[in-house]
């Protein structure tokens, strides 16, 4: 029978059906930061249950506040630091070594094609860019992961998206995303996976594709994800070369999780980005979005360009290349925080750390930081930032704060300009 | 198994969100009796106040669309676990948020939104729901009267409920 990638990899994975609907698939890694874990650690160890199913797949970080601002954070640090010690967990980044979760852990390779991969984060569908199934969870689910290495699903349906035409220029992997967010809503694909297909998707980087299956979640999807091609490939080969005998092997293996000819999606969307403008977000809902044009003027007090949306090299070498040489406006604070300490090092060495302070930024250490309002650029009250993140709830930068989505082009013309900006009036420099 | 029903809050909105059932400052609380007084602090919804006294007597909660999206966040149910809600009904939930409902031994019931709309014409008369968790019925009553609705809730989401959770299920099968 023809199969998704998201049923091949259910069935690669199952470990038993033990109502009708619900799936118990074994997991093959379990990421953790230190705002949902240190939680699952205490819960294990008042049940007399601290216990670790595999140290060596369990992988851990510290990176939503880091360095600890306060007692309670350097707690949940410490929590986490002690339990992965005394469980000889290997892969622990702490810091001076730690990055944003969905931008390091890809990184050091550690997501495959066909994997399952759950973390207690929201964001952690991410990962499908490498053609595997990751889903965010709660604690509960968490703890039973670091426990048992299991998690139960309900079998998703999977939404075919295909990016067609090509990316005009100024137009990015996060305009593509918020207009597909407009499109299914932010409850369009609840209980579904979303499949990013097309001759878009096919020529996209890694990085790109990451931005894609990142704010999957924001329409409610439980995993984004893109089939394995040779992009993946030269992206994992580092991590993967002792394992095949070359490259074609590789690709070979990764072609048998790709969804087969005549497959069944829930739906199919054909989204031609040719004509596509630079998108932004107006309310405080990620699908409430709108064309720049339609949102050029309005005033912001504060440019984030970070997170595990658009931290990652690429989006610091495009918002780069609209500042160099330039000012940012002095009503306008700008804060980049490069997403993985090898990024923020490739970033300097290519001169874009430089080109950010010249313009005016403050470029802090890797930490989600004013993602989610906890540290590093929270807003006051009436406050209004121009954000790479991935989320404009009410709220999210700061109590009484508005955070309009828009990706790392749109961010750089808007920290020039002091208001939001549409990148495709302003050149490029080369970097 | 916990105890469900009683005094019922209605929030008329579609998309709330767990940064607004529970703001992310909060997390880095690891108690979950720390969260208590800071349920639906930064919920946007015109004349909502966190503080008036429905929100701190009710037991169950009422609302619109695609309840709990956003972050993966298990302190939004514990935030209501702790303030003695263990049940939200709701025309859909987001996915995380259900599950870790019923993760936690409490039920997250999806009902149609004509029925939805039913239970929102209480509103304004001090209503209540009892559930009867073996019949898969909740009763709401008000001043408007008295009226039963059937609900249905996944066998294995059940079998959470009954085992106190899913870590105990988990660790006793897997
Ligand atoms: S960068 Fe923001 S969205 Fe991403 S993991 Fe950190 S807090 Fe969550």
């Amino acid at each position: 029978m023809a199969m998704t990638l998201a049923e091949k990899v259910f069935r690669a994975h199952l470990r038993e059906e033990p109502f009708p609907g619900t799936k118990v698939l074994n997991v093959d890694v379990v990421l953790c930061h230190e705002i949902t874990t240190p939680v699952a650690i205490n819960d294990l160890v008042a049940r007399g249950k601290d216990r670790v199913f595999d140290p060596e797949k369990i992988k851990v970080v510290i990176d939503h506040v880091t360095p600890a601002k306060d007692t309670k954070t350097a707690v949940q640090g410490k929590i986490l630091r002690d339990w992965a010690r005394r469980h000889n967990i290997r892969d622990f980044f702490d810091i001076g070594r730690n990055g944003v979760c969905h931008a390091i852990f890809p990184e050091k390779g550690y997501i495959r094609p066909g994997y399952t991969v759950i973390m207690g984060d929201s964001h952690t569908c991410t990962h499908g860019a490498f053609g595997a199934f990751a889903a965010g969870v709660g604690t509960t689910d968490l703890e039973v992961g670091i426990l048992k290495g299991v998690c139960s699903f309900r079998a998703p349906e999977t939404i075919r998206v295909n990016i067609n035409g090509n990316l005009p220029e100024g137009v990015y992997a996060k305009d593509v995303i918020l207009k597909v967010i407009k499109t299914l809503t932010v409850k369009g694909a609840t209980d579904c996976v979303i499949e990013f297909r097309g001759a878009v998707v096919d020529v996209m980087s890694m990085e790109s594709r990451m931005t894609l299956c990142n704010m999957a979640i924001e329409a409610g999807g439980t995993s984004g994800i893109c089939m394995p091609d040779e992009v993946t490939l030269e992206y994992l080969w580092p991590f993967i070369s002792s394992d095949y005998k070359d490259k074609g092997a590789a690709i070979a293996d990764f072609r048998k999780w790709w969804s087969d000819e005549g497959c069944r999606y829930s739906r199919v969307l054909d989204i031609d980005v040719s004509e596509l403008a630079p998108q932004v977000t107006y309310g405080f809902k990620p699908d409430e979005v709108k064309d720049v044009t339609e949102m050029e003027g309005t005033p912001v007090d504060q440019v984030y360009i970070g997170s595990c949306t658009n931290g990652r090299i690429e989006d610091l070498r495009v918002a780069a290349a609209y500042l160099k040489g330039r000012q940012i406006s002095p009503l306008v604070r700008g804060v980049v925080s490069p997403a993985t300490p090898r990024i923020f090092r490739q970033a300097d060495d290519e001169g874009i750390i430089g080109i950010f302070m010249d313009a005016g930024f403050c470029v802090t250490n890797p930490t989600c930081g004013a993602c989610l309002g906890m540290s590093n650029g929270v807003l006051a009250p009436g406050e209004v930032c121009a954000s790479t993140t991935n989320r404009n709830f009410s709220g999210r930068m700061g109590k009484g704060g508005t955070v309009h989505l828009l990706s790392p082009a749109v961010a750089a013309v808007t920290a020039i300009e002091g208001k939001i900006a549409d990148p495709r009036k302003f050149k490029k420099e080369t970097i | 198994m916990k105890t469900y029903g009683g005094k019922v809050l209605f929030l008329d909105r579609s998309d709330i969100n767990t940064d607004e059932i529970i703001p992310a400052k909060y997390l880095t609380e690891i108690s979950k009796e720390a969260l208590k007084p800071h349920m639906l602090e930064d919920l946007k919804m015109q004349g909502f106040d966190p503080q008036s006294p429905i929100v701190r007597e009710a037991k169950v909660v009422v609302t619109r669309a695609n309840f709990g999206c956003g972050s993966s966040r298990e302190h939004a149910p514990w935030v209501f676990e702790v303030n003695d809600i263990n049940v939200v009904i709701a025309s859909s939930f987001a996915r995380i948020f259900r599950q870790n409902m019923f993760n936690c031994g409490m039920l997250a019931i999806e009902l149609s939104e004509g029925v939805i709309e039913e239970l929102f014409e209480h509103r304004a008369a001090d209503a209540s729901i009892a559930i009867d968790f073996e019949k898969d019925r909740l009763t709401i009553t008000s001043a408007k009267g008295t009226k039963a609705f059937t609900y249905s809730i996944a066998e294995f989401d059940k079998a959470l409920v009954k085992a106190g959770g899913w870590v105990e299920f988990a660790d006793s099968k897997y």
